[in-house]
């Protein structure tokens, strides 16, 4: 089956094009690309794609499948489907299910329930056994079963010694350890401490907490020679050590979701348990900072964190109401809305955050888009205005705070593995 | 008259005439208080709900006698937080109260928020009987209503909050509270015990309890939390009496004319000495019937307003 993408801009910054051109996708493969004539192709189905963008495959690096253990908040088919509604072709899961992603079993049982589907699932395995920081999980064993990566998410891990080994261990086959840096003594919370928790009178969870972390891994992985990934940067203070770090040439890489560079901890004052997440989002100043940090490159990515919950779960007492929010189908929306239109990133720079730099980060390979290659796209349209409706999503889970915001900016359609995602549906390109 | 809002969920944000009002109809109801036949009929045929999943003993007295007072229909829900996790959800609870048609809930919970939320989820008027860390409004307007009584006004008063701030809700709603009717608030206490960035509430921080007495007209000496937090913030009890403590030489040398209050119960030779409780000092200690006269103006307005 031939398909013709029409008219759309094409910018791949992996391959440095940024232009207006026509593909030809042949049983999922790239075949032509450049003007293709009316006419050309007479079997082909054309889509109009005049003057929208087409870019390699978005791909989340942070994301929480609920399956193994919490099949009825998100299993791998639906949020995998969720990925695809919000224009992504790939993503990574964090191992914090039940059981833990610490063996090849687990990473196993994921691969083949997202096997044949659009979106590649990559598994992140846990560092410790059951991400309790004692011991650590077998690592190689995991590499070869396909973890892209190692991570505790949820805590960081607990102490510095295992940190290094997991460092070490995971270096001999170019894996980083992703860190959620909080302090474990500092931590418990259920907010920013600022004034606004002073106001509120909810349990304060500081800042520095994160910063201390984020520190000592940075130090560890200038001493250890090592990768680390920092997950979903919250604070000023962090993004001015990761900047710093950067620049003596260690190899720490971060993350920002886009709650922490689109809410402040003044949205907790309804005390609504969809804006309660760990990291809690944080001051106006902290989110200033970020945005600076996308902007010069400091922080490499954006990734959603993506964490569902059952509406039981979050429908309760504040304090009692889990962390998280989800993240996949309004991702590319906020981040096009608030750093695109708002004059922070442009479209390149936002598909390098989206698309290219997570999968260098993962050692995964970067879709190009060239004749005879995997045809791995997202085709989004930057200007299309919409409101989120949370029953419209495919995710099993409905706990956003961003519920009837009014966006710009929003996926059209995606394509990898012989599949496309398009008007809702998912439709077989190849045969 | 009538308050501007249904519900009674915190001081903040509580525009001075509704505290006004709130005030000048406790001291009608506090003349109730003194007669031979004590009760009114103001709320016959309503059905008020007092929820309570922390304990409180005093409050939820309190409450219940101003809502017998009042002629109101009671019904007692009490929870340990400790059983919440397990079995009916806070949601199922209300939502199962609620059928027994409720006009108003008295509600007193651990986590702050709780009566913003129950406006969510329930049709009836809400009254905050202490949530979390954040706000205890009717314990802030008795306490409000006791320094008009012994002082006349609020208005420029200089009133000094002391002892564990970060720990009370009782502070925050006196802040909102007293700042709305015009006085001055300030808090003293160990840098341990300020919550992040107070000061940005226009509150000036007093870590010399000598100074803090010398630079008000009231203070309002607040229990030590034992069983809460403050085993971290201070290093023992002792230290925190010889150091914030309010003694009688205390207040000899720095201000003789001062008004203590005490929300009680106190923890003597902590807080406060056995001399200030008990001596001939202005001390203001558990103003029970003020308590009740507060309850029944606010579950008045609230309850008639329509
Ligand atoms: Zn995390």
């Amino acid at each position: 089956m031939q398909i013709i993408l029409k008219g759309g801009i094409v910018i791949n910054p992996a391959q440095n094009i940024e232009q207006k051109l026509d593909l030809l996708i042949d049983n999922g493969i790239i075949k032509k690309i450049g003007a293709i004539k009316p006419g050309e192709y007479s079997s082909a189905k054309i889509y109009d794609f005049e003057n929208k963008f087409i870019v390699p495959g978005l791909f989340d690096m942070h994301v929480h499948l609920r399956e193994p253990g919490r099949e009825d908040e998100e299993t791998v088919v639906t949020g995998a489907n969720a990925a695809a509604a919000g224009g992504f072709t790939g993503l990574a899961c964090m191992p914090n299910t039940n059981p833990t992603i610490d063996s090849a079993e687990v990473i196993n049982f994921i691969n083949q329930k997202a096997n044949g589907h659009l979106v590649n699932v990559h598994s992140i395995g846990a560092v410790t056994l059951g991400r309790k920081g004692e011991s650590l999980a077998p690592i190689a064993e995991m590499v070869e079963a396909g973890a892209v990566a190692f991570s505790d998410d949820g805590v960081a891990v607990k102490t510095a010694a295992i940190l290094r080994k997991a460092m070490e261990y995971a270096s001999m086959y170019d894996k980083l350890v992703i860190e959620h840096c909080e302090d474990e003594s500092l931590a418990g919370g259920a907010m920013n401490e600022s004034v606004v928790s002073t106001q509120l009178g909810l349990p304060p969870l500081p800042s520095v907490s994160e910063d201390l972390i984020v520190m000592r891994d940075i130090l560890l992985a200038e001493y250890v020679g090592a990768r680390v990934h920092i997950a979903h940067i919250s604070t000023k203070a962090s993004v001015e050590m990761v900047r710093q770090a950067k620049k003596k040439g260690i190899n720490v890489t971060a993350e920002v979701t886009p709650h922490h560079f689109t809410l402040t901890h003044d949205s907790l004052k309804t005390f609504d348990t969809n804006f309660k997440m760990n990291p809690p989002l944080r001051s106006k100043e902290d989110v200033l900072a970020i945005i600076e940090g996308l902007k010069d490159g400091t922080i490499d990515c954006i990734a959603s964190d993506h964490a569902p919950h059952s509406i039981e779960e979050k429908d309760l007492e504040f304090i009692n109401a889990p962390n998280g929010i989800i993240g996949l189908e309004t991702q590319l929306g906020l981040a096009i809305t608030e750093l695109v239109h708002k004059g922070h990133l442009t479209i390149s720079q936002l598909v390098e955050k989206l698309s290219v730099n997570p999968r260098k980060i993962l050692n995964v390979p970067v879709p190009q888009i060239t004749e005879d290659e995997n045809a791995d796209l997202t085709i989004f349209d930057s200007d299309m205005v919409w409101t989120v409706d949370k029953n419209k999503f495919k995710s099993k889970s409905k706990n956003t705070p961003f519920d009837k915001r009014l966006l710009t900016g929003k996926s059209i359609a995606v394509i990898n593995n012989g599949k496309m995602f398009i008007d809702d549906n998912f439709l077989n390109i190849t045969g | 008259m009538a308050l501007s809002t249904p519900h009674l969920l915190g001081l903040n944000g509580v525009p001075k005439e509704d505290i006004q009002l709130i005030l000048d109809t406790a001291t009608t109801f506090r003349e109730v208080l003194d007669r031979p036949i004590k009760k009114v009929p103001t709320l016959q045929g309503k059905t008020i709900v007092n929820l309570f999943y922390e304990s409180s003993t005093r409050t939820r007295i309190s409450f219940e006698l101003a809502q017998k007072r009042l002629s109101a229909d009671i019904v007692n829900f009490s929870k340990g937080t400790s059983s919440v996790s397990k079995g009916e959800s806070f949601k199922d609870t209300v939502k199962n109260i609620e059928a027994m048609k409720v006009d108003m809930i008295v509600v007193r919970h651990s986590s702050a928020g709780v009566p913003h939320y129950l406006t969510r989820i329930s049709n009836a008027n809400i009254i905050n009987a202490g949530d979390g860390l954040h706000e205890h409004p009717t314990q802030a307007l008795l306490d409000m209503y006791s320094i008009r009584e012994k002082l006349n006004s609020l208005e420029g008063l200089r009133i000094c909050i002391i002892g564990d701030i970060a720990h009370s809700r009782v502070a925050l709603s006196n802040i909102y509270g007293l700042k709305t009717m015009g006085a001055t608030v300030n808090v003293c206490g160990p840098a341990t015990m300020i919550p992040k960035e107070l000061e940005r509430l226009g509150v000036k921080i007093y870590n010399n309890v000598d100074k803090a007495i010398a630079e008000h007209d009231v203070i309002n000496v607040l229990r030590i939390q034992l069983e809460r937090e403050a085993g971290i913030s201070i290093p023992s009890l002792r230290e925190y009496h010889n150091y914030f403590g309010i003694t009688a030489e205390r207040i000899e040398r720095n201000n003789k004319d001062i008004l203590i209050l005490h929300p009680g119960p106190i923890n003597r030779g902590v807080e406060l000495s056995s001399e200030v409780a008990d001596g001939p000092y202005q001390v203001i200690l558990n103003q029970v019937t003020n308590g009740v006269a507060i309850r029944m103006a606010v579950l008045y307005l609230l309850g008639t307003a329509n």
